[in-house]
C-alpha cells in the first residue's frame, strides 16, 4: 500500500509539473507580455522598462523558477483588471464553486447508481429501458439547454425554486442538477455494466449457495465490487463538471470560479485566466489522487500486496 | 431414529429434467436423471464433459441460470420436498442443510472481503449466534480442512491465498452450518496435481467424520475407484448406470460403461489420474426431443429398437444396480416407480 501511494503521489507530481509549465507558458501565448502589459501607446521606452522591472528580459528558465516559488507561496499574480492580488479573488470564489461541484456529483451518483443497480437486476426489462433512457437522454441534452428548460419549468412557469444568486440552499437545486446531469449517464452505464458482470461472477453464485438474503447478494456482494470502477470515473469526470461550471454558473449568476473565469475571458485579464487553469488543474490532480487512494480503499487486492 | 431406509436417506431425486432455451431451439441437458444419496455415503457422479453433471447439481440447489427451466416428479431433502417451495425458503436451506463446492476456487470467494467475513456470514445467516461464536466456528473448520494458524487467516483477503488453500476455505464455508448434504462438483479439476489428491482425501475424511451425504463430480476414475461408495454413470444428459463401487468396477453393465472402463488397464485398481476414455463418434446435440437410446450412433451393440421409444433406467439382475440399455434389463417397472429397487 505504501508503494502504491507514493507511486501514485509520484504520478500526481509529475502531472503537476507538467500544469505549472503548461500555466506558465501561458504568459507568453497572447505574444510578447511586456507589450501587453504597458498597454496601448506605450513608446519603445516604456516597454523596454517595463521589461526589466517585471523581468520578462531574464532566461525562460529562470523566469519559471521565480513564477513556480511564488506560486507555491500562493502568489499568483496581481489582475491589473481588478487591482487584487489573484489568489484571493480566487479563493474567495473557490468554496461556491466547490459547493456547486459537490452537490452536483451528489445529485449524479445518488441518481445514478440505484438506476444502474436497477438496470442491471432484470436487463432488458421495462425498468433497464427506463432507466436507460433517463441517461441517454442525459447525454442528447446540452447541459445549457438543461438549465434553461430546468429555469423555464421550476423557476419561471411553476416558481418552485429561485433562478440566480446564492442566496439560500435552494440556489444550488437547479444549478446541481444541470450540471450533474450531464455526469450521470456515464456512471449509470458503468454502474450496470459492473452489475451485470459481477452478477454472473462465481462468487455471487457462492453467496447465494451460502442462502444469503437477495439484498445482502446484491449490496454487500455485487455492489461493492461494481462500485469500484465508478469511482475512478466519477474522479475524473468531475473535474470535467469543474469545467462545466463555467456554462452554469454564468446561466444561474453563481459567484464561483466559473463565472470569473468567463468574466476573466471577456475582460481579457490574462493572470487571473491563467491562475483559474492553474488551480483548477492542481484540483484535477488532487481528485484523480484521492480516487486512486479511495480504490485501493475498496479494492483489497490493491490494498494488501 | 429408526433404521430404515427412510430416515438414511438424506437427498432423494426423481426424473429431474432442465430445459435451457437456446438459438437454436430447446437445448435438454439434464433428462430423466434420478439419483439418491444416503447419510454417510458418496455417491460419485462420472461422465464426459457436457453431459449435465453440472447442471444438475445446480438444479438440485436452485441455483441454474434464470432463462433454464427445471421440473421433476419428486425432490426431497431428509424427507422434505425442496422443489418448488420459494426462493425464500430454498434460501433458508441452502448453505444450511445443504451446499456445494464449485469448480473454481479462484473465481468462487469475493475478493472484497475477508474469508473471516466470508465464513463468519455463512454462519450467522442460519444461526442465531454471535460473531464470536462463528469466529470460533471458522477457526474451527479452517484447522479441520488443514490449515495451520488458521485464526490468523480470517483476516487475510483470498488474493492472498493459493488455489488450494481457497479450495479448502471453501470446504470449511460448505460446512459451517454441519449439511446434510454436501455437492462438490469436480472441486480439484482447476488445482495444481500435487494437491488434487489431498483435497479429495481431505473431503472424504470430513464426509466420513461428520456422516454426511456427499455428491462428488469428477473426472477422475481412479478417484471414484477410492472413495466412491456408489457411482453414477451420466451420459448426453442422462442417467445410464448407477450401481455400488463394486458392481459399476467389476460388472459394469451398460456399453458407454463399459466404454469407459475399457480405457483403463485394471478395472478397479486403476491408476490415479486416468481419465475418462476416448469412444469413437460424437455425444448427439440435446436440442429437441430425442427418441431411442442416447448412445445408439456410438454403441458397438446398437441393435433394432435402440433408436425408438424411450429407453428406461430399469433394474439389472443385481440389487441396487440399475441401467439404461435394452441388453441389460430384467423386465420390470422402471425404477423410477420403485422403491426397493432403486436402493
Ligand atoms: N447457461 C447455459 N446456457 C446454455 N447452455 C448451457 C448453459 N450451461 C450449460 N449449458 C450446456 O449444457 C450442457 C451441460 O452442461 P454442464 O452441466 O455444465 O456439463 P458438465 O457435465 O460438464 O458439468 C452443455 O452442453 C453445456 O454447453
Ligand atoms: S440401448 Fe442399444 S444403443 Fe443403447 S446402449 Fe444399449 S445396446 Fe447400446
Ligand atoms: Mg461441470
Amino acid at each position: 500500500m505504501l508503494y502504491y501511494t507514493l507511486k501514485r503521489l509520484g504520478v500526481a507530481v509529475l502531472v503537476a509539473i507538467t500544469v505549472s509549465v503548461l500555466s506558465f507558458s501561458m504568459i507568453y501565448l497572447s505574444g510578447d507580455p511586456a507589450v501587453a502589459l504597458a498597454g496601448e501607446g506605450a513608446s519603445n521606452e516604456d516597454i523596454e522598462n517595463v521589461r526589466r522591472v517585471y523581468g520578462f528580459d531574464r532566461p525562460i528558465i529562470l523566469q519559471y523558477g521565480s513564477w513556480l516559488v511564488q506560486a507555491l507561496q500562493g502568489n499568483l499574480g496581481h489582475s491589473n483588471y481588478l487591482k487584487a492580488p489573484v489568489a484571493s479573488v480566487i479563493f474567495e470564489r473557490l468554496p461556491t464553486t466547490m459547493l456547486l461541484g459537490a452537490c452536483s456529483l451528489a445529485f449524479a451518483l445518488l441518481l445514478a447508481i440505484p438506476l444502474g443497480v436497477v438496470a442491471a437486476i432484470k436487463p432488458n426489462s421495462i425498468l433497464d429501458r427506463i432507466a436507460l433512457s433517463v441517461a441517454v437522454v442525459g447525454q442528447a441534452m446540452p447541459s445549457f439547454w438543461f438549465a434553461l428548460t430546468l429555469i423555464l419549468w421550476l423557476g419561471i412557469t411553476w416558481r418552485l425554486l429561485p433562478i440566480t444568486g446564492t442566496a439560500s440552499w435552494k440556489n444550488f437545486i437547479m444549478p446541481s442538477m444541470a450540471l450533474g446531469y450531464y455526469l450521470t449517464p456515464a456512471v449509470m452505464r458503468l454502474t450496470r455494466a459492473g452489475m451485470l458482470d459481477v452478477l454472473s461472477s462465481d462468487y455471487i453464485r457462492t453467496a447465494r449457495a451460502k442462502g444469503l438474503r437477495p439484498m445482502t447478494v446484491l449490496f454487500k456482494h455485487a455492489l461493492r465490487n461494481a462500485i469500484i470502477p465508478v469511482v475512478s470515473l466519477a474522479a475524473v469526470q468531475f473535474g470535467f463538471m469543474l469545467g462545466g461550471s463555467i456554462v452554469i454558473e454564468t446561466i444561474f449568476a453563481i459567484n464561483g470560479l466559473g463565472y470569473l473565469a468567463w468574466e476573466s475571458i471577456q475582460r481579457a485579464d490574462l493572470p487571473m485566466m491563467q491562475a483559474i487553469v492553474l488551480v483548477l488543474s492542481i484540483f484535477y490532480i488532487l481528485l484523480t489522487f484521492l480516487a486512486d487512494m479511495l480504490n485501493a480503499f475498496l479494492d483489497p487486492r490493491i490494498r494488501v500486496a | 431414529m429408526p433404521e430404515n431406509s427412510h430416515s438414511k436417506r438424506v437427498l432423494e431425486v426423481k426424473r429431474l429434467n432442465v430445459e435451457i432455451p437456446v438459438p437454436t431451439g430447446l437445448l435438454r441437458p439434464v433428462q430423466d436423471v434420478s439419483l439418491h444419496v444416503d447419510r454417510g455415503e458418496t455417491l460419485c457422479v462420472v461422465g464426459e464433459s457436457g453431459c449435465g453433471k453440472s447442471l444438475t447439481s445446480l438444479a438440485i440447489m436452485d441455483l441454474l441460470p434464470t432463462k433454464a427451466k427445471r421440473a421433476c416428479d419428486e425432490m426431497r431433502l431428509s424427507g422434505d420436498t425442496v422443489f418448488d417451495i420459494g426462493e425464500r425458503a430454498m434460501s433458508d436451506i441452502r448453505g444450511d442443510r445443504m451446499s456445494m463446492i464449485f469448480q473454481e476456487p479462484m473465481t468462487s470467494l469475493n475478493p472484497a472481503y475477508t474469508i473471516g467475513n466470508q465464513l463468519v456470514e455463512a454462519l450467522q445467516r442460519h444461526r442465531n449466534v454471535s460473531k464470536a461464536q462463528a469466529r470460533d466456528r471458522a477457526i474451527y473448520l479452517l484447522e479441520k480442512v488443514g490449515i495451520t494458524a488458521a485464526a490468523s487467516r480470517l483476516g487475510q483477503y483470498p488474493h492472498q491465498l493459493s488455489g488450494g488453500l481457497r479450495q479448502r476455505v471453501m470446504i470449511a464455508m460448505a460446512l459451517m452450518c454441519g449439511p446434510d448434504l454436501i455437492i462438490a462438483d469436480e472441486p480439484t479439476t482447476a488445482l495444481d496435481v500435487t494437491i488434487q489428491a489431498q483435497i479429495l482425501h481431505l473431503l472424504s475424511d470430513l464426509q466420513r467424520e461428520f456422516q454426511m451425504g456427499m455428491i462428488l463430480i469428477t473426472h477422475d476414475l481412479g478417484v471414484v475407484a477410492r472413495i466412491a461408495d456408489r457411482v453414477a454413470v451420466m451420459y448426453a444428459g442422462q442417467v445410464v448406470e448407477t450401481g455400488t463401487a463394486e458392481q459399476i468396477f467389476n460388472a459394469p453393465q451398460h456399453p458407454y460403461t463399459r466404454g469407459l472402463l475399457d480405457c483403463i488397464p485394471i478395472p478397479g485398481k486403476t491408476k490415479r489420474g486416468a481419465r475418462l476414455g476416448a469412444i469413437p463418434g460424437i455425444v448427439p446435440s440435446l436440442v429437441g426431443h430425442m427418441s431411442g437410446c442416447h448412445f445408439a450412433s456410438r454403441c458397438p451393440q446398437a441393435h433394432e429398437g435402440c433408436e425408438t421409444g424411450d429407453i428406461e433406467l430399469l433394474p439389472t439382475a443385481q440389487p441396487g444396480h440399475v441401467c439404461r440399455c435394452l441388453l441389460t434389463q430384467t423386465p420390470g417397472t422402471p425404477v423410477h416407480e420403485t422403491e426397493g429397487a432403486a436402493s
